[in-house]
């Protein structure tokens, strides 16, 4: 069969086989789908009441937790790419001439599919503990729109770690920093209560446009320019990731 | 139409960064057979078999696999070959045959003709029992047979395997060689690295030693052990005075001693007038020795002589 016609039944397989492992992988479903939960309960109950932001708190906190979500989906992103090539998988996938777009899409795909799902479930337990949206599907729709293009940007972000990665435990440790980076920023605590350089940090690091366009979006309020601003980062960094993990595969593979 | 050599290198180098690990290394394989590729740790086997399987880009030299060049033409060489590595690269988390239709489909079987080569497979890799059991639960054998099926589901002309029996115990590797041999029987061309001469000269047709990225010696076992490993004449002692008396007097000559059975080895061509004076020099008495026995070389000895030295290219560029 000819390499162009092959491409979609490789990239199709791929996928099948990554969403098949993380299905099957018990840690990473527990990490990816019960600790946002288990944060989101812990944040509204635990820090909620003493957190002023003008709202219920669990209405403030929800768009913070679904992008916390998102870093946990990425790091077993960044360790299933450096599983592959610490075990040979890769090799063998490139002696077979599967290209480096399906092997690294296909985790791609999976880290979607499960950040998706742990948003749902997110989503579900948020609204059972008093989280109420506003009923307006378009900015429904614009919201799942933000969210889709952040998870896209962080899943190859994480497959590029994972590819610079020299050990599954070094993968896990650089997606330390996808986790913590909406701790400083305006997910949890409005940024006016952090120090001055904190508070600079906070207002223009990629995080805060993407919550401040699903908390407006959600909540119906005024957004601004935090969607347009949202996209352009979100679409910066995944031409980095792209680019980078198109760079480290050559390398780590010739 | 006369069939191309299944592997042809030409002055073929190799470094990383400023350690040599390929210095003009040519060889060829004819189509066909198991070939070994034998050497010491370091001498560049596992190099050369990620270039030739096109995982490594040579820095020079010309490499063809089949016909084709691995650098201009690595597709047309990945259709032909595959690889089986030194871990078994498979997942884990899924079934044995989920992991061999997955690679078929991706070989680019159709879902059915995949379910169906996945399945003769595991029929003949003795896997069928174990075939819907996560592949974490095999033993070592098993991973390895189905790591030998999966480089299988492409029909591949060529095969490389890279050690591919290090760690199993004998019964997993006996039966790991009688498939390799299997292999061969159908056509398929085979080359395997290893560090275990008895694997080399049970199932190799053909061997390459390999020392400091240089090709050392290449031919049949039968071959190589005439050129390289002189027979030698063992003889045993009657006590261990005349074994350690004999010992001191041959000293430099002797090439094997084993106390523990009063035996000592000397050199010889093995004709019967050569024997014979040997006999009667080293025991003029005629009292010290009670048996005598003219031993074959093994593989051990022509690895040994071969290799005992620096190798004629094991360099390290100096960092001035």
């Amino acid at each position: 069969m000819s390499e162009l016609a092959m491409r979609p039944t490789h990239a199709a397989v791929m996928i099948g086989r990554c969403v098949r492992l993380s299905r099957r992988n018990i840690d990473a479903i527990l990490t990816s789908l019960l600790l946002p939960v288990i944060l989101m309960l812990l944040f509204v109950y635990l820090f909620g009441g003493a957190i002023q932001t003008g709202s219920a708190y669990v209405t403030y906190v929800v768009p913070g937790v679904l992008l916390l979500c998102a870093g946990f989906g990425a790091a077993s992103t960044a360790v299933s790419v450096t599983t592959d090539l610490t075990n040979g998988m890769i090799e063998r996938l490139r002696t077979m001439d599967v290209g480096a777009t399906p092997i690294l899409g296909g985790h791609v795909v999976a880290s979607m599919v499960r950040n998706i799902v742990s948003t749902v479930l997110v989503l579900g337990v948020a609204v059972a503990i008093g989280f109420r949206p506003a009923v307006e599907p378009l900015r429904w729709l614009a919201a799942a729109g933000v969210l889709l293009l952040f998870l896209l940007a962080m899943s190859w972000l994480s497959a590029a770690f994972g590819l610079l990665a020299r050990t599954p435990e070094a993968a896990n440790g650089y997606t330390f920093m996808v986790m913590f980076l909406p701790y400083p920023s305006s997910a949890f605590v409005p940024v006016e209560t952090m120090p001055g350089w904190l508070r600079g940090f906070a207002q223009h690091q990629p995080i805060t446009p993407v919550i401040e366009s699903l908390r407006g979006l959600l909540l119906n309020t005024p957004v601004g320019s935090a969607p347009a601003r949202a996209a352009a980062w979100c679409l910066g960094l995944l031409a980095v990731a792209v680019l980078l993990s198109a760079v480290l595969f050559r390398r780590r593979i010739a | 139409m006369l069939e191309p050599p299944a592997v042809e290198l030409v002055d073929l180098r190799k470094s990383f960064a400023d350690l040599v690990v390929l210095d003009g290394l040519s060889m060829r394989m004819p189509s066909g057979g198991v070939h070994a590729l034998l050497g010491p740790n370091g001498a560049g086997k596992t190099t050369t078999v990620r270039i030739l399987a096109t995982l490594t880009r040579p820095d020079s030299g010309s490499v063809r696999v089949a016909g084709h060049d691995v650098v201009r033409d690595r597709r047309r060489v990945r259709r032909t070959i595959s690889l089986a590595g030194q871990h078994a690269a498979l997942d884990d988390e899924q079934t044995g045959a989920e992991n061999l239709i997955m690679l078929a489909r991706l070989a680019g079987l159709s879902g059915r003709a995949a379910r169906d080569r996945a399945a003769a497979l595991l029929e003949r890799f003795d896997l069928t029992d174990t075939a819907g059991r996560r592949v974490v639960t095999y033993s070592g054998g098993m991973r390895r047979r189905l790591d030998l099926a999966a480089s299988l589901v492409g029909t591949p002309s060529v095969i490389f395997l890279d050690e591919p029996t290090t760690g199993l115990d004998p019964r997993s590797r006996q039966g790991l060689w009688e498939l390799i041999g299997e292999l061969a029987g159908a056509g398929v061309t085979v080359l395997l690295t290893t560090q275990y001469l008895e694997e080399a000269d049970r199932l190799a047709d053909r061997i390459a030693v390999l020392h400091g990225g240089r090709l050392a010696a290449e031919g049949t076992a039968a071959e190589l052990k005439r050129r390289f490993g002189a027979q030698r004449l063992e003889l045993t002692w009657r006590d261990a005075a005349s074994f350690a008396e004999a010992a001191r007097r041959l000293n430099e000559r002797v090439t094997h001693r084993e106390p523990a059975r009063r035996e000592l080895s000397v050199a010889t061509d093995g004709s019967a007038p050569q024997v014979r004076s040997l006999l009667d020099e080293v025991d003029p008495d005629r009292r010290g020795v009670v048996r005598f026995n003219v031993r074959e070389a093994t593989l051990d000895d022509v690895f040994l002589a071969l290799t005992d030295r620096p190798g004629p290219g094991v360099r390290e560029v100096a960092n001035v």
